[in-house]
């Protein structure tokens, strides 16, 4: 059984802001199937009482001083921008 | 003879001296890199002017006081996923090409500090995602003892530089064996240390649970100089440990008469080669010889640790790669109709494929409908691969087994095959799921390829390894095998 379809795969590749061609959509299907179904062998543990580790270390929130720093100078950071304009970051146009 | 083939001990000793000058020392980088790098090609980007000049001035200050530090005038590699202050930083990928950072990352401020002199970038798998440095954007790098196989990853650069004495050391970092695959399969030592240990404030994020940065030397002594100099809590990394860091040299002692090493058999099974095996085995008499005692164990979530970790580090990775959208850096598509158009058409453009493959992975993990299923089922199995590494160290001091499966292998030859490459990480990966430090060292030859023994300690307990690590080096002669170019 196919784990995942090609539609599926597009839709994946929409929310990840992929643009992928037909032939890209086909092999990505095949290979997130078969990496999907070699993950799958985690079904044979019994998880229900475990609890999820996302941080190894045992750490609570850290705080810092709320004390006022100065940012970094404009030059800065548009230095790396693609497009920028007047002191601001340029994209196309998102209201029609 | 390099000069390189002189620890850094023996470098201070010189400097001090003023028998060898900064100059000299930057000078055999760049004559070596001339030499080789054609071969190995392990630099992405050369900062020859820079530290021409630097070493120049510091050679004025050769003998004063102010030249004491341990590093001082050292020529190092830098693995290009650490962003590095007006010196390129493209971690292998054509979205970030040009990309020219504003700050350096902690580590790089620390080397300042400790006056390192830094030749260039290293090249990578792309975002750090790979084994062998195939995934590249720009160029496959090569392994100095056969180059025709490739040198692992995805710090092949950071581990080849230093096989090929192009530098004395460098950084690399480690996700899910990226600094010790390489290294054993070119023959150094790179240490992975405990999660936390190391700042990863300018380490561009792969999977910010697992990422590591860490050393890669010719030597263990150096390996725990350079850690020495990275190490620490960092204000700018709220995951960075707040605990003592000791003086890992102290633990250079040779002296291991009592240690207790675990060895795990799923480390030692299916699939691990026979002479990687066998070179573990004869590393276990050596230590054995020495006073130490070792027993077979367990760590029975072993085999999961492989779906989990591409579960977990490919979700973490969909959403550290959303940043890069062709806004504030990096590389923009010169044909976007709208804002959508223009995000979309700059990453298929921008990333390889097995970016690609990874964000779409992580994004369907976290997915709705998917999310407890996959994530958060990794996550569990995560708590259980750490639990069988808390058991193990509540009865010994150190946990030793292969680093990789095989030895280095051909160019080419797992490409095609995600799984298979990714395979190549089980003896690794296991480790940074738990977040303890390990190392790999030289332990033997198979076929002219080295061999990797992996030692692995508890948390924030590097000086074991180091003492373990040294305590092996010094019993036998691997680590002063060199490949000729």
């Amino acid at each position: 059984m196919s784990r995942i379809s090609a539609d599926q795969v597009k839709h994946v590749a929409n929310l990840a802001r992929l643009a992928i061609t037909e032939e890209e959509a086909e092999m990505f299907t095949k290979q997130l199937d078969s990496i999907i179904s070699f993950a799958e062998q985690l079904n044979e543990l019994d998880t229900e009482n475990v609890e999820p580790t996302s941080h190894v270390l045992d750490m609570k929130n850290v705080m810092r001083e709320d004390k006022p720093e100065k940012g970094l100078p404009q030059s800065e950071v548009l230095k790396n921008a693609p497009d920028h304009q007047d002191g601001q970051i340029k994209v196309p146009a998102i209201i029609e | 003879m390099s000069l390189f083939d002189n620890s850094v001990s023996e470098l201070h000793q010189l400097l001090h001296k003023k028998e060898l000058s900064v100059t000299d020392l930057v000078e055999e980088s760049y004559k070596r890199i001339n030499e080789v790098d054609d071969k190995v090609q392990a630099f992405l980007t050369l900062d020859e002017e820079k530290a021409r000049n630097a070493a120049k001035a510091m050679d004025d200050r050769l003998g004063t006081d102010d030249a004491k530090g341990l590093l001082f005038g050292m020529p190092i590699g830098i693995k290009d996923n650490i962003v590095t202050k007006g010196l390129r930083t493209t971690c292998a990928s054509k979205i970030l090409d040009n990309f020219d950072p504003i700050y350096d990352a902690t580590v790089m401020n620390k080397l300042h500090n400790a006056e390192t002199l830094t030749i260039g970038k290293l090249n990578m798998d792309e975002f750090a995602m790979g084994s062998s440095n195939e995934n590249s954007a720009f160029k496959k790098t090569k392994n100095p003892w056969n180059l025709e196989t490739v040198p692992g990853g995805s710090s092949g650069g950071s581990a080849a530089s230093v096989a090929s004495g192009e530098v004395l050391f460098s950084l690399g970092s480690d996700t899910g064996g990226s600094i010790r695959q390489p290294a054993a399969f070119c023959g150094v030592v790179g240490l992975k240390p405990t999660y936390g240990r190391v700042s990863r404030y300018g380490l561009v994020a792969f999977a910010s649970s697992l990422d590591q940065i860490g050393p890669v030397t010719r030597t263990v002594e150096d390996n725990a100089y350079l850690l020495q100099a990275i190490s620490g809590l960092d204000p700018m990394d709220s995951t960075s440990a707040n605990v003592e860091v000791p003086n890992f040299a102290q633990a250079l002692t040779g002296d291991v008469k009592g240690l207790k090493i675990a060895v795990p058999k799923e480390y030692l099974g299916e699939g691990v080669r026979e002479e990687v095996r066998q070179s573990v085995l004869d590393a276990l008499k050596v230590l054995e010889k020495l006073g130490a005692v070792w027993e077979e164990v367990s760590l029975p979530h072993s085999k999961y640790a492989l779906a989990a970790y591409y579960l977990l580090s490919s979700s973490e990775a969909s959403a550290n790669l959303a940043r890069f959208d062709g806004v504030r850096y990096g590389y923009r598509t010169d044909d976007a109709t709208s804002l959508i158009d223009m995000y979309k058409k700059t990453r298929s453009e921008g990333f390889g494929e097995e970016v690609k493959r990874r964000i779409m992975l992580g994004t369907f993990a976290l997915s709705s409908g998917y999310y407890d299923a996959y994530y958060k089922k990794a996550q569990k199995v995560r708590t259980l691969i750490k639990n069988d590494f808390d058991e193990v160290f509540k009865k010994y001091d150190v946990i030793i087994g292969p680093t990789t499966p095989t030895p280095a292998f051909k160019i080419g030859e797992n490409i095609d095959d995600p799984l298979t490459m990714y395979a190549n990480d089980v003896l690794t990966i296991p480790v940074n799921l738990a977040g303890v430090p390990g190392i790999s060292i030289p332990c033997g030859f198979s076929n002219g390829l080295p061999l990797g023994l992996q030692i692995i300690g508890k948390y924030f307990d590097e000086s074991t390894i180091y003492k373990t690590a040294y305590a092996f080096e010094q019993a036998t002669d691997y680590h002063k095998q060199k490949p000729v170019l």
